[in-house]
């Protein structure tokens, strides 16, 4: 072996090393992240975490029924607001690529996407708070939508375009008009991968505390009326976190483990929808 | 080598696209035995408006499609240059010709598949029973149900077979079951693979072999009760049992239909076609019965591609 050939050997396995050594420094807070969640929070997690209100202050036990429910509502406003018009902005997006408008559109999307959380809780609170002077839900749940929007965007756009465009031209090729071929055709073979998207962006802004902050505020009773300040896990999470007591702590941990458990399942889920787009597309 | 070949041919070819020959006398020799190399008739390009009308009459006696002068553009990209050709009603056209020579993108510009790619220009006419596809008054959804279209690839919904072929009956508004089942039954027979799928007519069309797929393709094409029937290399994916059945098949269609296909196999166009156009380079070098084309072929490059000695 000349020298030559031994310097590039070992020139390529130091990168390799490196690149090595980088994947396992991303991974290693996502692994203990989840150790961490799951070591304390799956122990804590009871039946009555799920049904029981939350105990006054210095009781012991207890639940978050009240910020489970309180959750569901507002990511269940926030997909009312966010995918009809995300769902629509992506098609568009989608089907006419290379407009002028569309590029607007796009980098509208982008920028909202990078705006951080907390504004978009003011932005929501002056418009829908300081009006009526009153928390509610249906702010939060708007914050929440507000958030939504850029990732549904960018998710059906991706998807449509995923869709072989062998189908569009079938489509088309049989008379169907232009969004007669999107929406009997196009749209519903993307469909599943749409949804699990929307599901993962619904899920990330489940997971948002500050825009909640100053919108929902926080509830420790029970109430489902949209115009009342209303509880939310991540909300009641960051409050027991930083409380005094050991029983809110573990009650936090669960929370925090409810979270992750279910940004995990809806992200699997939708790596399997896209992965039925990418066989239909190779086929 | 092979461009030398081609610059030859153009020089020596007064009667050639790039001339300027008005497009009704190609329609006019196209009548008056199908020859395009024979050179144009003194009075005929005399008189072009007149001509005009003329010739698009007696065309339209011999031909269901009939195209004049037809050059397609990718942006600034001259693709067709000048096509002239008249296909038969109910017979077989084959267009044949090496990779890149925008036989594809002719056969798209009949049913007007090229609309949706940006930055594409067509001129010239191309009629579909005498009237112009391009035409102002042109409707392109109408002219896709008479003129109906199976691609390369085959590309069934992911919807059942079923839901596949009746797809363009639904979006023609058709909602009585009993017609909707009696055309997916029709249309499935005429495509010979009702007896594969009849009992399972509820089954995703992506369970389905390549063969049949591209058989449910040409069903789904049949339904909507097309005149003309384009095939963009239907079997060029397929292997050699599903593709003599869709050979088999185009032989049987072209009893009820116009059918154009496209194709990169020389026996396939000799089996099943009657006609045959040569393109090269984005023009037709050569238009015939496909018995001439492939036993007596007027030109030198036909006969050096049909033999194989390019391409």
């Amino acid at each position: 072996m000349t020298a030559n050939l031994r310097r590039r050997k070992l020139f390529s396995r130091f990168f390799e090393i490196l690149c090595a050594l980088a994947v396992v420094i991303a991974l290693i807070p996502l692994a203990m992240i989840l150790f961490y969640v799951i070591k304390e929070g799956a122990g804590a997690l009871s039946t009555d975490f799920f049904t029981k209100m939350p105990k006054p202050v210095g009781e012991s036990g207890g639940g978050m029924a009240n910020a489970i429910v309180g959750t569901l509502i507002l990511i269940g406003i926030a997909a009312l607001f966010a995918v009809p018009v995300g769902g629509i902005c992506g098609i568009h997006l989608a089907e006419y690529p290379g407009t002028k408008f569309s590029s607007v559109v796009r980098f509208a999307a982008d920028v909202l996407n990078g705006v951080p959380s907390i504004v978009v809780g003011i932005f929501a609170y002056g418009i829908l708070v300081l009006p009526v002077k009153r928390f509610s839900a249906i702010a939060g749940g708007v914050a929440l939508g507000l958030l939504m929007v850029p990732i549904v965007v960018r998710t059906t756009e991706e998807l449509i375009r995923l869709v072989p465009g062998g189908l569009r031209e079938g489509a088309l090729a049989l008379g169907a008009t232009r969004s007669r071929a999107v929406f009997g055709v196009i749209l519903p073979a993307a469909l599943p991968g749409i949804l699990t998207g929307i599901l993962v962006a619904l899920a990330r802004v489940a997971g948002e505390t500050a825009p909640l902050l100053f919108t929902a505020f926080n509830n420790r009773f029970w109430s489902t009326n949209l115009t009342q300040p209303i509880a939310s896990l991540t909300v009641q999470v960051f409050t027991y976190a930083i409380s005094p007591y050991d029983d809110w702590h573990r009650q936090a941990w669960a929370g925090a483990f409810l979270l992750v458990m279910m940004i995990l399942t809806l992200s699997i889920a939708a790596r399997f929808a896209v992965r039925r787009l990418e066989r239909m597309n190779r086929s | 080598m092979m461009m030398t070949d081609l610059r030859r041919r153009d020089a020596a070819e007064p009667a050639g696209e790039d001339a300027g020959v008005p497009p009704r006398i190609a329609a006019i020799v196209a009548r008056d035995g199908w020859n395009a190399a024979v050179p144009a008739a003194g009075p005929a390009a005399s008189s072009p408006p007149t001509n005009a009308h003329h010739a698009q009459k007696a065309t339209m006696a011999d031909a269901k499609i009939s195209v004049s002068n037809f050059d397609f553009y990718y942006g600034a990209a001259k693709v067709l240059h000048g096509i002239n050709l008249d296909i038969p009603d109910r017979k077989v056209t084959a267009l044949i010709g090496p990779s890149g020579c925008s036989k594809s993108t002719f056969i798209r510009s009949i049913n007007r598949m090229n609309d949706i790619i940006p930055d594409a220009r067509a001129s010239g006419t191309i009629l579909v029973d005498g009237k112009d596809v391009y035409g102002g008054d042109a409707d392109v959804v109408e002219l896709r149900r008479r003129v109906g279209m199976v691609f390369q690839k085959s590309n069934p919904f992911p919807k059942s077979i079923y839901d596949n072929v009746a797809y363009g009956l639904r979006i023609g508004g058709m909602r009585n079951k009993r017609q909707l089942d009696e055309v997916v039954e029709r249309s499935l027979t005429r495509a010979a693979l009702w007896h594969e799928v009849k009992d399972r007519l509820h089954a995703s069309a992506l369970a389905l072999s390549g063969g049949q797929q591209q058989r449910l393709c040409i069903a789904r094409a049949l339904a909507v009760d097309p005149d003309v029937v384009l095939m963009d290399e239907p079997a060029s994916a397929l292997d050699p049992i599903a593709t003599s059945k869709i050979e088999e098949l185009i032989y049987e269609l072209k009893n009820n239909y116009t059918i154009v296909i496209v194709t990169h196999n020389m026996q396939q166009a000799a089996r099943v076609s009657d006609r045959t156009a040569f393109f090269m380079l984005g023009r037709i070098i050569e238009y015939a019965e496909t018995n001439e084309i492939f036993m007596n072929p007027q030109q030198k490059m036909t006969e050096d591609y049909v033999t194989g000695r390019f391409g």
